[in-house]
């Protein structure tokens, strides 16, 4: 591309172009208007004037005969600035006039119609200077002619100003296109440029990049704070996947590990069939943990990849708690805790049962992992209430809780606060928790008791199945009555 | 023995599956895309059907769909990689029988599969008691006794031993019993469900000179009666 073609698509050139095209219009029209009705207006003039000089030109003819019009054109035409004027006999001499030349067809026709004509005035210094006159021709009895007529030079001189001041006006609007093409292209031009080099360096892969905002508040800093802000999310999401890779590769490798020396360990000391036998044993409770992982993950990403509000109903989380209840009162009770619940009956929400299902198991086994105090015994209580409209379910111990520095990285993947891994588990849980809080149009929150740790999502309320349908029918009744 | 018909794309899977199944006694047979195996399984008469749910030229869904409108009530067990929520209740609304998503191991597959088999293909078959050795549960009464005791249980304890006596000699795994029993479809990483076979057990076989109620390491529990 060249300079020229490249400089001629730019939206400032071709704004600039508009403009200019636009006002030269405009100008124009605005220019042939002035000056027709100006035209019109002075063309007027002259005949009223020619008119009225032939009507008295005409009495004193009839009064005094033509020894007196003679004496009178004779007198008038030496007027500074005086009309025209010329009076032939039957034979065409000139009797008496200031005209010098004149074309003779005008003189031969004379039946009193306008006439535009090109003279040359008697007496002038300047010879053969032609200019230009309205005249108006009339027969008078016995032969003679007469003409009077004016000048059309003031006129002519008007037309030309007007003709003079188009062009300079066409010069100024040019001008001035120019002037906003280089303020367009300087200031906004160079914004929408910086613009695509910072996005240029960032589709190079530096996501730190970030646009200027020149905090006036022009639709160009919203632009930028838009794209920003979507750069932001960007980083971030690149980010966590960078982690999640890492910790992948991470959580992985370990029982990966483990297995390879389990069974190079087997295959070295053969111990018969038995210790074969013990061997694959363990290897298959390692490839367990790690298909637990792999399916722990993909739900994730398939609860992560789901439009919000699919796949639910109103849900009776007073029956939903129960249930979980009886399915981890025996297992809470072996461990020597204690389970309450705390939901108020015909509280419903509008979730997916399996899911929320799952994350109050996975609050309830965070618990019985972590949320045991050091002195007494374990107490989880699950409770759901409505607060600002929402649906707050929650699961809370009794136990040291959750430095507050650490309760935004928990959600993350495979974080496991405890170092030594001892418990069993992906460290994925929380991760799926946030995840379907997320789906469910809420989020997952963390609040120290004293003591404990409550953990708690928000979903939307539903109203109970079937209510509200009799309400409908009941109004209608009444209005039939007679 | 079972006769099986796998309907799987990936010959490495398919190979591996049918492997397994014959080595366990079974027949099976297999076929590469859904085309052939509708065709298949509406020609002979097959005990289980293993269903993929991507399949080339027939999707596994339709293959299930287009069998039960020919009247064909094959027990179905649908296996797909797509895994998660929507996508089972999807499955069983096309009238498969049971979902396992991949990955999954054989040990849970081998279960299924049996306790497949072993459902009751109408409401008349369905025994209205279950005994095993000694111990005997009556559907109707609700009532559970063993010799001459009789034995006390929970609303969810009954269920539980339900479905350890429908499936009585065979294998099932945690995740049937969660599925079955208290109708989860997850994973819960604890015990928890140890923890309740455990309570039964101590109904069940505490005091008892012979335990019926055995656990089989890294597959799950199975109720039998060992002393035959």
């Amino acid at each position: 591309m060249t300079r020229l073609t490249r400089f001629t698509r730019t939206t400032a050139f071709k704004l600039s172009l508009l403009y200019v095209g636009v006002f030269t219009v405009m100008s124009g029209f605005l220019v042939v208007y002035v000056a027709e009705n100006t035209d019109h207006l002075m063309s007027e003039q002259v005949v009223q004037s020619v008119d009225s000089e032939l009507k008295g030109l005409a009495d004193v003819y009839v009064r005094g005969g033509v020894r007196d019009l003679v004496e009178t054109i004779d007198r008038r035409s030496k007027h500074p600035d005086a009309s025209l004027y010329l009076l032939t006999d039957f034979a065409g001499n000139a009797l008496v006039g200031n005209i010098a030349r004149l074309p003779t067809v005008v003189l031969e026709e004379a039946d009193g119609g306008l006439r535009r004509v090109r003279y040359t005035r008697l007496g002038q210094n300047t010879e053969d200077i032609e200019r230009q006159a309205m005249v108006r021709t009339f027969e008078l009895r016995g032969g003679f002619r007469l003409l009077v007529g004016r000048d059309l030079g003031d006129q002519l001189k008007f037309s030309n100003l007007l003709a003079n001041a188009l062009r300079l006006w066409l010069v100024v609007i040019v001008l001035m296109g120019a002037i906003t093409w280089f303020f367009v292209n300087s200031r906004v031009m160079k914004r929408i440029d910086d613009i695509s080099a910072t996005s240029r360096t960032i589709m190079h892969g530096d996501l730190t990049g970030r646009l200027s905002v020149a905090g006036n508040n022009d639709e160009f800093d919203r632009l930028a704070v838009n794209l920003n802000t979507m750069l932001e999310r960007i980083e971030l999401l690149m980010q966590s996947m960078k982690d999640v890779t890492d910790n992948i590769a991470h959580d992985l490798k370990t029982p990966l590990t483990r297995l390879q020396t389990r069974i190079e360990v087997a295959l070295r000391d053969s111990k018969g069939e038995e210790g074969y036998r013990d061997a694959l044993e363990a290897t298959l409770d390692e490839t367990d943990h790690l298909l637990r992982i792999f399916n722990a993950l993909l739900r994730i990403a398939r609860i992560e990849s789901m439009a919000p509000g699919t796949v639910m109903e109103p849900t009776d989380l007073n029956k939903m708690v129960a249930e979980i209840a009886e399915l981890y009162e025996p297992l809470i009770e072996d461990e020597g805790g204690r389970l309450e619940t705390d939901v108020p009956s015909g509280l419903y929400a509008e979730c997916n049962k399996d899911l929320i299902s799952q994350v109050l198991v996975n609050l309830t086994e965070n618990a019985l992992k972590y949320g045991r105090p050091d002195e007494g015994s374990l107490l989880i209580r699950m409770s759901a209430s409505l607060e600002d409209g929402r649906v707050q379910l929650s699961v809370s111990d009794n136990g040291a809780g959750i430095p507050e520095k650490d309760q935004e990285r928990v959600i993350e993947r495979f974080v496991r606060l405890e170092e030594s891994r001892s418990e069993p588990g992906t460290g994925l849980g929380l991760s799926l928790v946030k995840a379907v809080a997320r789906l469910h149009g809420g989020e997952l929150r963390f609040k120290n008791e004293t003591p404990g740790l409550s953990a708690r999502i928000d979903l939307k309320r539903a109203e109970p199945d079937g209510s509200g349908s009799g309400n409908g029918q009941g109004g209608k009744t009444g209005d039939e009555a007679p | 023995m079972l006769r099986i018909l796998v309907i799987e794309d990936d010959p490495e899977a398919a190979s591996y599956l049918v492997k397994g199944l014959t080595e366990l006694g079974h027949t099976a047979d297999q076929a590469a895309d859904g085309q052939t195996g509708l065709q298949m399984s509406l020609d002979s008469d097959y005990d289980i059907l293993i269903v993929d749910r991507m399949l080339p030229r027939l999707d596994g869904l339709s293959v299930i769909q287009q069998l039960r409108d020919e009247g064909n009530h094959t027990p179905v067990l649908i296996l797909s990689a797509l895994g998660q929520v929507d996508d089972r209740v999807k499955g069983l609304k096309a009238g498969g029988d049971d979902y396992l998503p991949k990955p999954y191991a054989f040990t849970e597959l081998q279960a299924r599969v049996e306790a497949l088999a072993r459902r009751p293909k109408s409401a008349s078959q369905v025994e209205t008691t279950y005994t095993v050795g000694d111990l005997t549960l009556d559907r109707m009464a609700h009532s559970c006794r063993r010799g001459e005791t009789e034995i006390p249980l929970q609303p969810r304890e009954f269920r539980l031993l339900e479905y350890l006596m429908q499936n009585a000699g065979q294998v099932v795994t945690r995740t049937m019993l969660l599925e079955n029993v208290w109708e989860y479809h997850f994973d819960p990483q604890t015990n928890v469900i140890d923890v309740h076979i455990s309570r039964l057990r101590s109904k069940i076989d505490k005091g008892f000179a012979t335990p019926l109620l055995h656990t089989i390491r890294g597959a799950g529990y199975t109720i039998r009666d060992t002393a035959h």
